[in-house]
């Protein structure tokens, strides 16, 4: 069994969304979530705060936010267990993130730390 | 009390608190002293009381009788030890220490002797015969009728548990770190007590029961203890109290086991329920633990009515808990609640992932899934399960919804 790590990306993080739609989505997700633990191939996983991001870049420059310049930005990221790289896509297909149009989740396999991978 | 029931009512009530004195006042070393006392103390008075009739005050007869045996013991041992090693040690006290028999030594007496036998060294399933044995008073056969085993295999645990005690030389004391450490342990053993108590297919109603007070009777004594009473042990107090609550609602007048669905919630005991939203409310602060998710929902099932609300909230709160700790029955409970939440369809594309196809509350859950969707298929998921079944009262359970098909 391997560990992949799902990085959901939103075109526009700067979107702001409904309060109704926003609690839609944390239902869909939470539902999402637990049908993955249920399976027990849950790991890890967290949100990421839109508010207050900041990005530090070449010679330590600090900008507000990576909304800027990069289109898109990081919303979450989860990892899984998964038998295959093919198991992880299912996974990540039920994600409800992607029902915005332009938003994705890259599925990366993580490293093990056996000098292999 | 009826004189029938007063005598195995206070063995197991004086045999533990005798035991865990006598323990601190020995050394865990010798627990098996502080049991032989116990028993001989015992086993005088139903000699005794056979003739005699019952004394006035039991316990303070019992009491007498095991620091009169003790006294005895050390005496004896005294002897031993002035003839023979006379020249060795000089500093041995003429008058032996009476063991202290007062209440607060002997909730300090068992409080310690839970953090001690939580011990790492102690294998987990040692550890829940040994608080059933020392810290429940509960004998060997009652032991084995809750595990369906036999008495020799728990002899032989419990022995061997007594050898590690001796062997890692365990002590009674534990520092405030060992507690702080070993707590998640505890609370472990005393969570699993109560399942065995909640869930056991034993089929003595009774001894069930008993499980159950005494997991609630150790962890009040946590809770009565300021470093150990702590939001998480509320929680898993909160939990034991919402369960306990349908108590006389889940067995017929028979001792047959009735489901959630059936059950009488007139019959269902308010004051735990309100005693258990207290606890829940106390451990409303601080690290979100599995006893809370598992409290929360045990809350909502004292919630009779069938709302979404509720489903909706027993959902997210399995949801959550598979997060924090897996289990196969978590897994299926958070189908179930996401069939009543979300739909039947929904939670049919999600059940049919599980592939728990070994466990035979998985096909149970098909089975009532599919019903109304395809009868044929719910039908042959309620023959698998019927096949993987093992207590004859699930057996029961699944061919009386095969035959309401």
């Amino acid at each position: 069994m391997n560990e992949y790590a799902l990085l959901m990306r939103h075109e526009d993080g700067s979107k702001v969304a409904s309060p109704e739609q926003m609690q839609i989505w944390m239902k869909q997700t939470m539902d999402w979530i637990g049908g993955i633990a249920a399976q027990n191939k849950f790991v890890s996983g967290t949100g990421l705060l839109f508010d207050g991001a900041k990005v530090v870049g070449h010679k330590n420059v600090v900008t507000n936010g990576p909304f800027g310049d990069i289109k898109e930005t990081l919303g979450g990221l989860m990892i899984v267990k998964a038998e295959s790289v093919d198991e992880a896509i299912e996974f990540a297909k039920g994600c409800p993130v992607l029902q915005g149009a332009g938003n994705t989740v890259e599925v990366r396999q993580i490293a093990k730390s056996d000098g292999v991978h | 009390m009826s004189q029938h029931d007063l005598i195995p009512h206070l063995f197991r009530i004086e045999f533990r608190k005798i035991t865990a004195v006598l323990c601190k006042h020995f050394g865990l070393e010798h627990v098996e002293v502080a049991e032989d006392i116990a028993s001989e103390t015992f086993l005088l008075a139903m000699e005794t009381w056979k003739y005699q009739g019952i004394p006035p005050n039991p316990t303070g007869w019992l009491y007498t009788t095991a620091k009169n045996k003790v006294k005895n013991l050390l005496h004896r041992d005294q002897i031993f030890k002035t003839n023979v090693a006379q020249n060795l040690s000089h500093d041995i006290t003429l008058e032996p220490a009476e063991p202290d028999l007062s209440e607060p030594n002997i909730t300090d007496s068992q409080l310690q002797m839970l953090f001690a036998i939580c011990h790492p060294a102690i294998a987990p399933e040692a550890q829940i015969g040994l608080a059933l044995r020392l810290l429940c008073g509960f004998g060997i056969e009652e032991i084995a009728t809750a595990f369906l085993t036999n008495t020799e295999t728990i002899s032989k645990r419990l022995y061997r548990a007594k050898e590690k005690l001796r062997e890692e030389r365990i002590s009674l004391h534990a520092t405030e770190a060992a507690i702080h450490d070993r707590l998640e342990a505890v609370l472990t053993t005393i969570y699993l007590l109560f399942n065995e108590g909640y869930y056991s297919e034993s089929s003595d109603t009774v001894l069930r029961e008993d499980f159950c007070h005494e997991a609630m009777r150790l962890t009040t004594l946590l809770l009565d203890n300021p470093q150990t009473s702590l939001p998480k042990v509320h929680a898993l107090f909160a939990l034991m109290c919402f369960h306990s609550s349908r108590f006389k609602a889940r067995t017929s007048a028979t001792g047959e086991l009735i489901l959630y669905a059936d059950q009488d919630e007139t019959l269902w005991d308010k004051t735990l329920i309100t005693k258990g939203a207290f606890h829940l409310h106390q451990a409303s602060h601080g690290e979100l633990t599995r006893y809370h998710l598992e409290a929360g929902i045990a809350y909502w099932h004292t919630v009779k009515e069938d709302t979404h609300e509720k489903w909706e909230a027993i959902l997210q709160l399995y949801n959550r808990l598979l997060q924090i700790e897996y289990s196969p029955i978590a897994a299926l409970n958070r189908t179930f609640a996401l069939a009543k939440a979300n739909g039947k369809a929904a939670a049919l594309a999600e059940a049919e992932k599980l592939q728990l196809t070994t466990n035979p509350f998985y096909y149970t859950l098909l089975g009532e899934l599919y019903t109304g969707i395809d009868n044929a298929k719910a039908k042959d998921c309620f023959r698998q399960a019927l096949a993987l079944a093992k207590s004859s009262g699930d057996k029961h359970t699944i061919q009386k919804r095969m035959d309401e098909l």
